[in-house]
């Protein structure tokens, strides 16, 4: 298929571009297969590059001849054009509706975006299996790295490389993976250095109404538990959902089958609630007339911040059995690609420091959400301005985002990255020129050839006049379990998202850079001293100790 | 003395609201001015709950255990005890209740306070605050406005600081008319010049109008605040009421200005409720710091429902309309509520804090607090109860004007010199009476009680601690530090205060503070400076510290240079 046939209009000028806080554009509008162009063709203006694929919905008016279209993004920017003649605006308009709902994953820019940078650190090479497994072996030698699932037939969702207890061998992996929705088994997930514990996720099992049980599965989870002792299965619906599923052939573990395992239930909201949640979150923050009390009550009938808190008070409970309890975890809810990764990556990010470095946060992306199969092509086909009926659209990853900025926002030196780089990670799962987030599964990754064809958005982000912008100043490297605090007042809108587009960023973009310049400052100073102190130390051994009198 | 029934209770246990498992053992004291608990433990932990600080006591049902006594502080510090026999329960809530609620001045810590410090050092201290210099930075007196006595010994105003800043052609019989024209006799007088503009601020009472008396004088004092600012033909009048409410002081022969009978005044209501709805909807705003266990659903309906950021929202509202119509119309402004002593110094001191940077440093906010508070009678010990009186006379209403310079620093990081905890400090103090500023409910009584001979100033002790008190993010060349704020006042802009609110839990507390680092950076970055300034004193230096690697010869050369310098 060629572009040039859904690009009814390439061109028009005299078109006026709005933007809040911003002053408004003329000039020459151009569409292109992946881009919506607006330039002024004066030197100095900025210049308007949106993706095709940024925009969420558009809406068109018309006073006389006059065409408007609002266009809503992903990124939840909202811009105007007004388009002179009444033709072109229909045109553009419908253009541009046919260019940001391509079918087709093929043709979505990605395939066709060339670099300008040299790839120095081929980003799809940030996570190898193998390696990871190097690094569990120097600590334990109780797993193994299986390759029951090289061609993706005992579980589509999962990588071709999974770790699993040593004494567990495929054939009974086969069996589990048969008694978990999606043929997701429980794989590990975390290990805790400190004291060996593990964490492990799955899919729910599939017990149905008349109690089904696998023996395999039960040995599989058993095998991660030392002797004597108990673990925690972490649920994370409530009983009554769980119970609901049964009916649906899905379950949970019974106590009698798992005796050394106790269940907790969680209220973590499955995805279709969550993009409900957020459709109403974003049109409550994009009202500037509600007044204090309306305001409140609409983010509070938003319930993301419920979702948050629910979230994270999951992830918190997972690292406490984990790290105080000093017991395995098996976190699962239905499919295992969403709310349980939330909970998994998150208590990691609480349990372990390296997650809180950049490398490190980018690692976890890879293999707690990539490779564990998060569906982010159909999570994030849409974001909140979305007018049609949601299919299988979810913010899971914004949430998720959302959970570590609080905890960020709470331990603000204990995290190599910024704000920014979290803000980044929801721009580019939306939409962008970088293959890592296209597809749901590495299975569908791998038949796309997106490691040929595409550029990793790691290539671009690990270069070191990229990275500087999401480097927190106040970073000191913190080998503590950090334990974010839960309570309703601690846990703020994360504004930087929602409210990014409706408030100018300037004093807050000015107290970053002031802090910044404190501390390069003081850097500055450290090496100065420093260069002074070792030539007087020079000085003094070569010419013996200086006289004082 | 005579109200402490024990003053020793031992195996008290202070209990954790969240984790009631890790309580502390320890002993109780009640001294004259403080309770004070010793913890057991090796460290001996002191906490230390002045009795001044106390808003309630309150003994919960006896258990097994022993009695509960919840303390409640006027800084919302809440402190959980639980004291093994019930007999000393109830002494210690009997002895607390009494002693938090003096029944006169002379029983208020401030006249027990001794800080050390001689005669002549604590006159000076006195003297640290200046409010003729103020004026004066402002440019008063200038040809257009000037001092007057017309309140000498306060015989025109009881409430109003001795001298008053009134237009220079306002004649003393216009003055004097304009003061019987208004409630208590609070007439308009000058609050803040702005000298970019000229256009001033001005406060008052409401007018004694009722529904149709006038009087001429009232009417050519505002003209001539009017034109003491020669370029505008044009004055606000901001009467902070909401409309209804001002209406309805009609009926009792007040009200507010017949535009009618004014030359060139625009009446503008702006909305902020009274002390009473203001008390209520602070109480419903602690309630939700005390839910046990809160849902965000729970927290945030109770945040609507106290109204309390909808009230924070009406007084930054006002502000910033004030201070639009100066700093943008070069217009001046007359500002009342009803007394004018509440709502009218929290519109005045805010738009002072948006139009000046001076506002915004640790010494200008001091400053602005002995003004536009202090001075102008608003009513201390009356509304942070002091002493035991009228509920009704308590109010938040320094506690908006803070948060709401709180709200602000949250849009102007970099804005103001001083830091969140320079703001709840002062909310404590303005409650503690350790310190005489506060005490009494205007100039006179303050006079009359002798504060300056027989209490100290607040205003040193904080100046002397100023580095706790800094912004790390303040530099006074930055461009958020210049010129007239702006902030955003839509609903989202504004933020519950949880420094303020939230430490009703020790757990909730935050974990790192930016501004603490930031702080430490900073300190550290002056000691290099120092550092490096001490080797650079030596020429020698300045030389090697941008060489890597001189020569021999040179080397050796400097160095008896050195050598040279040092003798």
């Amino acid at each position: 298929m060629e572009f040039a046939e859904l690009i009814k209009t390439p061109r028009v000028d005299g078109v006026v571009l709005h933007r809040p806080f911003m002053p408004t554009v003329e000039g020459t509008l151009c569409l292109t297969g992946h881009h919506l162009i607006l330039s002024s063709r004066q030197d100095n203006t900025e210049e308007l590059w949106l993706l095709h694929a940024n925009i969420d919905s558009i809406e068109k008016r018309f006073i006389g001849s006059l065409g408007t279209i609002i266009v809503k993004c992903k990124d939840l920017r909202v811009i105007q054009l007004d388009i002179p003649g009444m033709e072109e605006c229909l045109n553009i308009a419908s253009s541009i509706e046919a260019l940001s709902t391509l079918d087709s994953v093929s043709l979505m820019y990605p395939f066709f975006y060339r670099p300008l940078f040299e790839v120095i650190e081929d980003g799809w090479q940030l996570f190898v299996p193998e390696e990871a497994f190097k690094d569990l072996e120097s600590m334990t030698d109780e797993w193994r790295l299986s390759e029951v699932n090289k061609d993706f037939s005992v579980c589509p969702s999962y990588p071709s490389l999974l770790t699993v207890p040593k004494d567990i061998d495929d054939e009974s992996l086969c069996k589990a993976a048969s008694f978990r929705h999606g043929g997701r088994f429980p794989v590990l997930s975390y290990y805790h250095k400190k004291n060996g514990m593990v964490m492990m996720r799955a899919a729910q099992p599939l017990t149905g109404t008349n109690g089904r049980r696998c023996k395999e599965d039960e040995k599989l989870i058993n095998a991660t538990l030392c002797a004597g002792k108990r673990g925690y299965i972490i649920d994370t619906r409530t009983v009554a959902v769980a119970q609901q599923a049964k009916a649906r052939g899905g379950g949970f573990e019974q106590e009698a089958n798992y005796p050394q395992w106790r269940r907790i239930h969680k209220a973590v909201e499955r995805s279709n609630v969550l993009q409900e949640s957020l459709i109403k979150l974003v049109e409550a923050c994009n009202d500037q007339s509600h007044s204090m009390d309306r305001w409140l009550s609409k983010l509070e009938a938003s319930n993301w911040q419920s979702n948050v808190k629910e979230i994270l008070t999951t992830a918190c409970l997972a690292a406490q059995c984990i790290d105080r309890e000093g017991a395995s975890v098996l976190v699962h809810g239905t499919e295992g690609t969403d709310s349980t990764l939330q909970v998994t990556s998150l208590a990691q990010i609480i349990l372990d420091p390296a997650c809180r470095t950049i490398r490190g946060f980018e690692v976890l992306i890879e293999r707690e959400w990539l490779q564990a199969g998060h569906p982010f092509q159909q999570r994030c086909a849409q974001s909140a301005y979305s007018n049609g009926k949601p299919r299988s659209e979810a913010p899971v990853f914004l949430l998720f985002l959302d959970c570590v900025w609080q905890i960020l926002r709470q331990f603000p030196c204990s995290f190599q990255f910024n704000e920014n780089f979290l803000i980044m990670l929801f721009e580019h799962a939306y939409a962008s020129q970088f293959g890592t987030f296209l597809g749901n599964s590495v299975a569908e990754r791998l038949k796309l050839l997106l490691s040929q064809k595409t550029v990793s958005l790691w290539s671009w982000v690990n270069r070191p006049q990229e990275l500087e912008r999401f480097l927190n100043p106040l970073y000191e490297p913190n080998n503590l379990v950090i334990w974010p605090s839960v309570a309703p007042q601690s846990l703020l809108l994360w504004e930087g998202v929602f409210l990014r587009w409706n408030r100018s960023s300037k004093c807050l973009d000015e107290a970053n850079q002031e802090m910044v310049h404190i501390i390069e400052y003081n850097k500055e100073l450290q090496n100065k001293v420093n260069s002074l102190r070792r030539q007087l130390a020079q000085l003094e051994t070569e010419d013996g100790p200086l006289q004082t009198p | 003395m005579e109200h402490i029934r024990t003053p020793k209770v031992e195996n008290v246990h202070m209990i954790d609201r969240l984790t009631p498992r890790k309580s502390t053992a320890g002993t109780l004291y009640l001294s004259s001015t403080h309770t004070i608990f010793v913890e057991n433990s090796e460290a001996r932990k002191e906490t230390w709950v002045l009795h001044s600080l106390v808003y309630n006591v309150e003994r919960l049902p006896t258990n097994p255990s022993g009695s509960p006594l919840l303390i409640r502080c006027k800084n919302f510090h809440v402190y959980r005890l639980l004291i093994p026999q019930e007999k000393d329960c109830l002494d210690v809530l009997a002895s607390l209740t009494r002693l938090s609620r003096p029944e006169c001045y002379g029983e208020l810590f401030c006249f027990s306070f001794n800080p050390n410090l001689d005669k002549e050092l604590r006159e000076k201290a006195w003297g640290f605050i200046d409010l003729k210099a103020e004026f004066s930075r402002m440019g008063i007196p200038s040809n257009l406005w000037h001092v007057t006595a017309a309140n000498h010994e306060y015989r025109l105003c009881e409430t109003y600081p001795s001298e008053l800043f009134v237009p220079k052609s306002a004649f003393p019989a216009v003055i004097v008319g304009s003061a019987k024209f208004r409630s208590r006799g609070r007439l308009p007088v000058l609050s803040y010049f702005h000298r970019d503009t000229s256009a001033s601020i001005c406060r008052s009472s409401q007018p004694l109008s009722g529904f149709s008396a006038r009087s001429a004088d009232d009417e050519q004092m505002l003209h001539a605040i009017m034109k003491s600012n020669p370029v505008s033909e044009l004055m606000y009048v901001v009467d902070t009421r909401p409309k209804l409410n001002a209406m309805a002081n009609r009926a009792t022969g007040k009200g507010y200005e017949n535009e009618d009978h004014y030359t060139n005044i625009k009446l503008q209501f702006v909305g902020i409720e009274n002390i009473h709805v203001m008390r209520s909807s602070q109480q419903k705003l602690v309630d939700v710091g005390e839910l046990p266990a809160p849902s965000m659903s729970d927290f945030l309906w109770g945040l609507e429902n106290s109204g309390w950021l909808k009230h924070i929202k009406a007084v930054l509202d006002a502000g910033v309309f004030i201070a639009k119509a100066v700093a943008e119309d070069g217009v001046s402004v007359l500002v009342h509520c009803s007394d004018g002593w509440d709502r009218t110094a929290q519109a005045c001191s805010l738009a002072s804090v948006l139009l000046d940077p001076y506002y915004r440093t640790i010494k200008g906010l001091m400053v602005l607090i002995e003004k536009d508070w202090v001075s102008f009678g608003h009513k201390f010990s009356h509304r942070y109860a002091h002493l035991d009186g009228d509920p009704k006379e308590v109010s938040p209403v320094m506690d908006q004007f803070l948060e709401c310079v709180w709200q602000l620093m949250q849009q102007f990081p970099c804005a103001f010199e001083f830091n969140e905890r320079f703001l709840i400090q002062l909310h404590t103090h303005i409650y503690s009476c350790q310190y005489g500023n506060f005490i009494g409910n205007c100039q006179k009584e303050r006079r009359d009680l002798r504060l300056q001979e027989r209490t100290h100033s607040l205003w040193p002790h904080l100046w002397e601690n100023r580095a706790e008190y800094t912004n790390p993010l303040y530099r006074t060349d930055h461009s958020q530090t210049q010129g007239v704020l702006k902030p955003l006042t839509t609903a989202y802009c504004f933020k519950f205060w949880k420094g303020m609110y939230g430490h009703a839990d020790k757990s909730v507390a935050s974990h790192q503070s930016p501004a603490d680092c930031l702080n430490a950076v900073r300190e550290e970055s002056q000691q290099l400076e120092e550092e490096l300034s001490a080797h650079q004193e030596v020429p020698r230096e300045t030389d090697a510290g941008q060489e890597t690697c001189p020569t021999e010869g040179e080397e050796n050369f400097r160095g008896e240079e050195e050598d040279q310098q040092a003798v």
